[in-house]
């Protein structure tokens, strides 16, 4: 879709080429293709003798051929084209994007760390198991709590993995309860994880400042409630002060405390989950734990376990055994009697474990109470700073994230996205947008511990003057059109889910007899 | 402390931006409590380092040591440039391409990455990754059963043990039933015989977990007969290059672990689950989907699409609750992909199968030993006069890694237990060889 106002900032800078200075269109490498081309050179199969029984695959597969120097300007073009931590700041609220040392992927990438497989005897692998060992004692120590499962691959699988002990546990006590409770406020992926764990799923309202409201909790808890899952610090940044009070009033019903730990990176070192009476919590490793987010994954999502659901985790998980540490691997065996299953293949997300292992010995627990700090410290200066243009969404201090709406921009004409657009512009990833949905038009900022006074500093005053323009009411057709200093401009999500493209296709030739 | 920019200096001038006195007031909110972690305070890179290379120290590197292990997690060489490309910041340090106009590389690598998996797999649509290829296979049925609006599903027993224990668990507590049969090193269980009109979807892997190679048309025409979907798991993907594809055979689904051409195995995680299907059926997909567009200007662009199927839009009524998946390893899998071009990927695929046919060759002679398929790709179950648990920590010792017993997936069926699974790669050279052939001569 065209719109009528915009200034056609393409024609401004025409090439022949079609690329723009350091900015370089690139094609889809099946379109790059020589055939018979391959960046690997591999020796002759040693013999031709076959036993597939006949399923020889016949025809191409149908992929291109390209030289390694292609293939690496390839990748390189398109990695131009991704805004990154490396590159600049990066605020996403609930995302947690902050800086990725490079030691934890040289760690990961050690030979005994890497080059091991996850059906080695034990008797090869005990370095591993001690790693596992000891991200599981760092992650219990830090959060209070017991026991953890390892093995959850991300934050929605860690919820899954705490609902299915909640389940596991209640079942064991002969208790069919049916509903999960959760607030308003929720990330998706707390009713969808409740939901594929079969339970259904009611809303709690929030209390006008921005937390669970404890009496309409206290209402709606009955015989028929299983648990309540609530993110805390929440997704509006604040802290539920009621934390310990809604924990009393869950377990008096007889259900189990979740808590999302998306957030976890504002408390970290400073409160224990004993402290609120938690059940079960998920730590995103790729959050909390700078584990890097690699373009969407992979993740980890470690869940700790109160001593009511620690019989029922998930396999694997490392025993001591007699000849050194082994690896509880079959539910309904041994120690694994009460567990509910196998969530993830293999061992877990070993990879990521190591990097995990690696941030926090660099942190040690002085430094991780100084990363909650400065995060948290980070979000109150933006929150104030950008008070003096924006809507802040609640008063008082937040926590490792700071909530705007959109009630700045009333009567401007200038939505959420337009302004967000606009601050791709001036250089900077927009916050989260539109969620959580209790506020109008959100803007989630997050800045996480690893950006300087000075970044912020930059970013509140260019933020600050957009909201000016924004308000002065001559420039909408700015944020209309924004972002104009991209590798591509707005995007038509419509046509997108309207007729789906969802791979590449070769153009039609006439066909050739066989 | 290193990655920390904020000076003394700085946070002092913050607090009193802010109006606060001290760092620790931010948090009065929070209950006090115990704090006294049993843990050490920080440590410089170097420290660091020794420690990890401590850990790594008390493993034996597969780099070190001739390795026959597979069962779904395999080892390749993976050329210098992708280990490079995929350490570039710009991918690694990025998140989930929620704003497309500054995410087109990652969009354009997921979208040629789905293609990619298409084509191998000979399927219409692929999504952006799973997290592996356990919980894809768990996905696949669930997808099955919203499909047909059926909930019986059935899993063959030669399906990976951990594809069919993940199925089992994460589909437990939504009114689904399933089957499992029994593992089946012999290749003899009928499916065929077991289709009916109320089931959702059957579940089979190719290459088995036994090694077997199967031609599955008939299986899949029997299905189609019924109403029912064929679900294929491909636990190794460099089987694509040279045996006939899934898609070919009439699979409905394809899943499968790429983590074998994504690179090291890293004691099994994180990997990426490849998910394929039919394009009638791309609304009941889980996971993320890429979609081409073009934008104001009118050039062709990238973005998440279909989001209507997704957690973050759909609630409680998603088809799957993943958010996170496996961005950088499918972005590593299609570098590896496209680094071996068509060329490539079929001439691995050929070199893998006859080093795996020269490996059985040499120890299905062995006195006691046989080689159990007639038909596999690049690995394969043999029988052993002995238990196969016992001789893999006697050749351990030796310095050999022998393969995978069976009695580790399957330790309460005593039949299973002199069963050893054992995969050859380009890795397997001749010398490889030689040291396990000479292992087996003595311990047997």
């Amino acid at each position: 879709m065209t719109n009528p106002n915009q200034k056609n900032v393409a024609d401004a800078s025409q090439t022949v080429s079609g690329h723009r200075g350091l900015s370089f269109e690139e094609a889809i490498i099946f379109e790059i293709d020589t055939p018979g081309s391959s960046a690997v050179d591999l020796p002759e199969p040693e013999h031709d003798r076959d036993r597939l029984g006949g399923l020889r695959r016949r025809g191409g597969v149908g992929l291109p051929g390209l030289s390694e120097p292609d293939v690496v300007r390839h990748y390189t073009r398109l990695s131009q084209k991704n805004y990154s931590i490396d590159s600049g700041f990066y605020p996403l609220g609930s995302c947690t994007m902050k800086h990725n040392p490079r030691l934890n992927e040289k760690m990961a990438r050690l030979p005994g760390l890497a080059d091991i497989h996850p059906f080695q005897p034990a008797s090869t692998a005990q370095g591993a198991y001690r790693l596992m060992d000891t991200l599981a004692h760092w992650l219990k120590e830090l959060t209070g709590l017991p026991a953890i499962a390892l093995s959850p691959a991300a934050g929605a699988h860690g919820e899954l993995c705490g609902l299915m002990c909640i389940r596991a546990a209640l079942q064991a006590s002969g208790d069919a309860r049916s509903v999960v409770l959760v607030p308003e406020s929720a990330h998706g992926t707390n009713p969808a994880t409740a939901a594929i764990c079969g339970y259904a799923v009611e809303s709690i309202p929030g209390n006008g400042n921005g937390r669970v409201d404890l009496n309409a909790l206290k209402e709606r808890l009955g015989p028929d409630v299983a648990a309540v899952m609530i993110t805390n610090p929440n997704t509006c940044g604040l802290f539920e002060t009621e934390a310990k009070e809604i924990a009393d009033a869950v377990h008096t019903a007889g259900a189990y405390f979740y808590m999302d730990g998306a957030n976890f990176n504002a408390i970290v070192g400073r409160v224990t989950l004993a402290e609120l009476g938690v059940d079960a919590m998920h730590i995103n490793l790729h959050k909390t734990f700078s584990t890097p987010h690699g373009g969407g994954g992979p993740g980890a999502g470690p869940t700790v376990l109160s001593e009511a659901l620690a019989a029922f985790a998930p396999v694997p998980f490392v025993v001591h055994g007699p000849r050194g540490l082994a690896m509880a691997e079959h539910a309904g065996q041994g120690e694994a009697q009460h567990s509910f299953g196998r969530m993830k293949g293999f061992q877990g997300q070993f990879g990521v474990f190591v990097r995990a292992v690696a941030y926090m010995m660099s942190f040690g627990k002085d430094g991780l109470r100084q990363v909650s700090g400065d995060a948290v410290l980070n979000a109150n200066y933006l929150r104030v700073r950008l008070s003096e243009e924006l809507t802040a969404s609640y008063d008082g201090i937040c926590m490792h994230e700071a909530l705007f709406d959109d009630r700045f921009l009333k009567d401007t004409g200038i939505t959420t996205l337009d302004f967000a657009k606009a601050m791709i512009d001036e250089g900077f990833h927009p916050p989260t947008m539109y969620f959580p949905l209790v506020v109008h038009g959100a803007l989630l900022m997050e800045p996480t511990e690893t950006e300087s006074k000075a970044t912020l500093d930059q970013f509140c005053e260019s933020v600050l003057a957009l909201a000016r323009k924004a308000k002065r009411g001559d420039a909408v057709d700015d944020f209309k059109n924004a972002p104009v200093l991209t590798p591509r401009r707005r995007l038509d999500e419509t046509q997108a889910a309207r007729k789906p493209v969802l791979r590449w296709k070769p153009v039609p030739m006439p066909q050739a007899a066989e | 402390m290193r990655y920390l920019p904020l000076t003394e200096a700085d946070r002092g001038a913050m607090l009193s931006t802010i109006g606060v006195d001290s760092v620790d007031a931010l948090f009065s909110e929070l209950p006090t409590g115990d704090l006294s972690f049993d843990l050490p305070d920080h440590q410089g890179e170097l420290e660091v380092e020794q420690a990890l290379t401590a850990f790594a120290r008390e493993n034996i590197s597969c780099a070190d040591a001739p390795s026959f292990l597979g069962a779904g997690n395999y080892r390749h060489h993976t050329p210098a440039s992708l280990d490079y490309l995929i350490q570039r910041g710009e991918f690694l340090t990025a998140y989930t391409p929620y704003q497309p106009e500054i995410s087109q590389g990652t969009l354009q690598t997921i979208f040629e990455f789905q293609t990619q998996v298409a084509l191998m797999t000979d399927m219409e649509v692929a999504n952006a990754s799973m997290y592996d290829g356990a919980t894809g296979c768990a996905e696949a049925a669930a997808m099955a059963c919203r499909v047909t609006k059926r909930n019986k599903i059935l899993v063959s027993g030669g399906v990976h043990a951990h594809y069919r224990d993940v199925t089992q668990t994460q589909l437990k507590h939504i009114g689904l039933t399933i089957e499992c049969l029994a593992p089946d090193p012999i290749g003899i269980e009928d499916l065929i015989g077991r289709i009916d009109d109320d089931l959702a979807c059957v579940v089979v892997q190719n290459p088995g977990f036994f090694g077997h190679l199967v031609d599955l048309s008939p299986l899949a025409e029997e299905c189609h007969s019924h109403g029912v979907l064929l679900v294929v798991c491909v636990a190794e993907p460099v089987s694509l290059g040279l045996v006939t594809a899934p898609g070919t055979m009439g699979a409905d689904i394809v899943v499968g672990e790429g983590q074998s051409l994504a690179g090291p195995a890293s004691f099994g995680g994180p990997g990426v689950g490849l998910f394929a299907t039919r394009e009638k059926f791309i609304r009941q997909m889980p996971g993320r989907l890429c979609g081409e567009t073009t934008d104001e200007d009118g050039r062709r662009g990238f973005v998440l699409t279909l989001s209507t199927r997704e957690q973050h839009i759909r609630r409680e009524k998603a088809t799957s609750n993943i958010c996170t998946n496996s961005g950088l390893i499918a972005l590593a899998f299609s570098i590896h992909v496209t680094l071996l071009g068509e060329a490539g990927f079929t001439k691995l695929a050929a070199i893998n199968h006859a080093n795996a046919v020269t490996l059985a060759e040499r120890v299905g002679v062995l006195a006691g030993v046989k080689v159990v398929p007639q038909n596999f790709f690049n690995e394969f179950a043999v029988t052993l006069p002995k238990p196969a648990a016992d001789v893999v920590d006697e050749l351990a010792v030796k310095g050999i890694l022998a393969g995978v017993p069976a009695s580790r997936f399957y330790p309460q069926y005593e039949e299973l237990s002199n069963v050893l699974l054992v995969a050859a790669t380009e890795m397997t050279t001749e010398a490889c060889v030689d040291a396990l052939v000479a292992g087996l001569k003595k311990v047997l």
